[in-house]
C-alpha cells in the first residue's frame, strides 16, 4: 500500500449513474487485478474505496457509480484536480490459480474489476469468456471494452432490455470453462456459486472504515476463520465462504 | 530544542502520542508503513478473556467530521494475543505497549488483567468500562461511579502495573466516576471512548449500521472530549490520558491544556494511516510556535 496524490486525467459518465475515471501517478503498490483504492474526498470523513479497473506504469482506472453524497462529489471532480489517495489495498485475484480457460462474471459496477483481470489472464496465454449482469440495458458498461480483447462476451440484463433476459446465471448455456472469478452482487455471487461445478474465487464488499486492515470494520466470517474484507480480501475462494 | 518527553503513571514516553485502541490493531499494518517506535506508545486492540467476532456487518457508518463504528470488540481473546500477538509485536515495538482490556463480568475483567499483567511488554494496562458497542457488559460498568469503582478495586488487586480506567462520556457526571476510580485504586484515567449514536438509511429506513447504534469518532466530538478532560483535571489527581478527535499536532495541545498527560489518537489513524507519525513530527513546530519548552509544563495549564 501506498499513500498519494493522483491527478484526475479524465471522469466522465459511460452508463446511468456510472463515471469512468483515469488517475496518473504511481502505481507500483499495484500487485493484483481485483485490488482497490481508497479515495479521500474533500467535505467526507471516511474514505471511499474503489476497485480497480485497469491501471499501466502511471494510471490506473476505476469506474464508480453515483450511490451517495461522497461518489457524487467524486463524480464532479474535474481533469487536472488531484485527490488524496491510498492504492493497492486487498489481496486481489489469483490469475494462476485457473487453467486455460477461465469464466469472469461482473455484475453492475462489479464489472470492474473483471476488465483488468480479464487483460492479465490474455498475457498469461489463457482463453477468458466473459458475462456481464445488469439491470438493464442503460446500465451496461464495459462491454466494447471486453469485445476489442477478443474474448467472448455475453450480456444479462434483469428487465431483458439488452442481451440474454435474467441474471447472469442464465447466460451460461454451453459454456466452457474450468475455473470462474466473479465480482458483483451477494445474491449474484452466491446463484453463481451454486450454477458452478468448478472451484473459483469471488469478491466482496463492505462498508469499511480504514480499508488496511486496522479497524476491523469489514470483518466477516468464513469457513478458513474471520477475514477482514479489505485486508484478507475483497477476494474470497468460493470454498471459504459462509453464505 | 523542545522537550516533548512526558511521564504517564511512573512511565517516561518520547513524547505523548499513542494511537487508541481499536484503530491500531496490534501494530503490525502500521509497522508496515513507518517505524512505530517513534510512537509514545500504542493501545492495542480491546482484548477479552475469550475470542469475539464482534457484531454483525455494516459496522461502520460515515458522519460529519467522524465516523460510527460497532465493531464490538472483535478480538482472538487474551491467550492468544499473549501468545501469538505480542511475541509478534515485540519484533517490530521495542517500547512498553498499553493492553487495552474489556469484560462482560467482573472475574472476565480479573482473570484477563491478571493474564495481561504478567506480561513484560506491557507497560500500562488501560481498562475499558466504556464500549458502547457491547451488550450486557463494556458501557454499563462505566456509566456508575459505584459499578466503576468495582471494577477498579477488582482489577487494582491484580495489577502491579499502572492501572488506567478508561470511562465512557455517555453519562451524566464524569467527574464523580473518575473520583470513584481514583479512590479505588486507578493510577491514571482515560478519556473519552465514543459517543453513542445512529444514522439512518433514507433508502432503506433502517439503521446503517447493524446494531443500529454505534460510538462515535472523529474530530466532531473533540469539544465533548477537551470539556470532560477539563472537568475530570478537576475533580483528581491523577494523571489524565485524553482523547476524542485529536488530528492534529494542535489538538494535542489542547487537549494537554485541559489537563491531559498524554494523548490517544484514534479514528485519525483510519483516514491517514500516517496521522500519528504526522503529528509527533509536527509537534516540535507547533510547541515553537506557542512558545512551548517543555510539554509537560503546558498539562492542564488551561485551568
Amino acid at each position: 500500500m501506498t499513500q498519494g496524490f493522483y491527478e484526475i486525467i479524465s471522469n466522465v459518465t459511460i452508463a446511468k449513474d456510472i463515471y469512468e475515471m483515469v488517475l496518473g501517478g504511481d502505481t507500483s503498490a499495484i500487485t493484483a487485478p481485483g485490488q482497490f483504492i481508497n479515495i479521500k474526498i474533500e467535505g467526507f470523513y471516511l474514505r471511499r474505496p474503489i476497485s480497480i479497473c485497469d491501471w499501466d506504469d502511471k494510471t490506473i482506472t476505476i469506474l464508480f457509480k453515483t450511490v451517495g453524497a461522497g461518489t457524487y462529489k467524486l463524480s464532479e471532480m474535474k481533469a487536472g484536480e488531484k485527490l488524496d489517495i491510498l492504492v493497492g489495498l486487498g489481496n486481489g485475484f489469483d490469475p494462476d490459480a485457473c487453467g486455460e480457460k477461465p469464466l469472469l462474471v461482473g455484475g453492475g459496477i462489479g464489472t470492474p474489476p473483471m476488465y483488468g483481470l480479464c487483460k492479465k489472464l490474455l498475457a498469461m496465454g489463457k482463453k477468458p469468456s466473459v458475462i456481464l449482469g445488469f439491470a438493464s440495458q442503460a446500465d451496461v458498461v464495459y462491454e466494447e471494452k471486453f469485445k476489442e480483447l477478443g474474448v467472448e462476451t455475453r450480456i444479462a440484463t434483469v428487465d431483458g432490455s439488452y442481451g440474454t433476459k435474467g441474471f447472469v446465471t442464465n447466460a451460461m448455456d454451453a459454456l466452457d470453462y474450468d475455473y470462474f472469478y466473479a465480482c458483483g452482487p451477494i445474491p449474484m455471487l452466491h446463484a453463481l456459486c451454486d450454477a458452478t461445478n468448478t472451484s473459483g474465487e469471488v469478491s466482496f464488499e463492505e462498508r469499511m472504515g480504514c480499508g488496511f486492515g486496522a479497524c476491523m470494520g469489514c470483518t466477516c466470517k468464513t469457513k478458513y476463520g474471520n477475514k477482514r474484507i479489505c485486508r484478507d480480501g475483497p477476494v474470497l475462494k468460493k470454498e471459504e465462504v459462509i453464505w | 530544542m523542545v522537550n516533548t518527553k512526558v511521564t504517564l503513571c511512573g512511565i517516561e514516553m518520547d513524547n505523548p502520542i499513542i494511537p487508541a485502541s481499536g484503530t491500531f490493531g496490534f501494530g503490525y499494518e502500521f509497522a508496515e508503513l513507518y517505524d512505530i517506535n517513534c510512537l509514545g506508545t500504542f493501545s492495542f486492540k480491546g482484548t477479552t478473556r475469550d475470542p469475539r467476532f464482534g457484531n454483525p456487518t455494516p459496522r461502520i457508518a460515515e458522519c460529519p467530521e467522524g465516523m460510527l463504528n460497532a465493531v464490538g470488540l472483535q478480538n482472538p481473546g487474551v491467550d492468544k494475543v499473549i501468545a501469538e500477538e505480542l511475541p509478534k509485536l515485540a519484533k517490530c515495538f521495542h517500547k512498553p505497549v498499553m493492553a487495552n482490556v474489556s469484560g462482560f463480568s467482573l472475574d472476565e475483567y480479573v482473570e484477563t488483567c491478571e493474564k495481561i499483567n504478567a506480561c513484560e511488554q506491557v507497560g500500562w494496562i488501560e481498562v475499558n468500562i466504556s464500549c458502547p458497542n457491547v451488550h450486557g457488559g463494556g458501557m454499563s460498568f462505566g456509566t456508575s461511579a459505584d459499578a466503576a469503582a468495582e471494577v477498579t478495586k477488582a482489577v487494582r488487586a491484580v495489577t502491579t502495573k499502572p492501572l488506567i480506567i478508561k470511562l465512557s462520556p455517555n453519562v451524566t457526571d464524569i467527574a464523580s466516576i473518575a473520583k470513584a476510580c481514583e479512590a479505588a485504586g486507578a493510577d491514571g484515567i482515560s478519556l473519552i471512548n465514543t459517543l453513542m449514536g445512529m444514522r439512518i438509511d433514507l433508502r432503506k429506513r433502517k439503521p446503517v449500521i447493524a446494531n443500529k447504534t454505534g460510538g462515535y469518532s472523529g474530530p466532531a466530538i473533540m469539544p465533548v472530549a477537551v470539556r470532560m478532560v477539563y472537568q475530570v483535571y478537576d475533580a483528581v489527581k491523577i494523571p489524565i490520558v485524553g482523547m476524542g478527535g485529536v488530528s492534529t499536532a494542535e489538538d494535542v495541545i489542547e487537549m494537554m491544556l485541559a489537563g491531559a498527560t498524554a494523548v490517544e489518537v484514534g479514528a485519525a489513524n483510519l483516514v491517514n494511516p500516517y496521522a500519528s507519525r504526522d503529528i509527533i513530527n509536527d509537534l516540535p513546530r507547533v510547541m515553537e510556535k506557542y512558545g512551548i519548552q517543555n510539554l509537560t509544563d503546558i498539562i492542564g495549564g488551561a485551568h
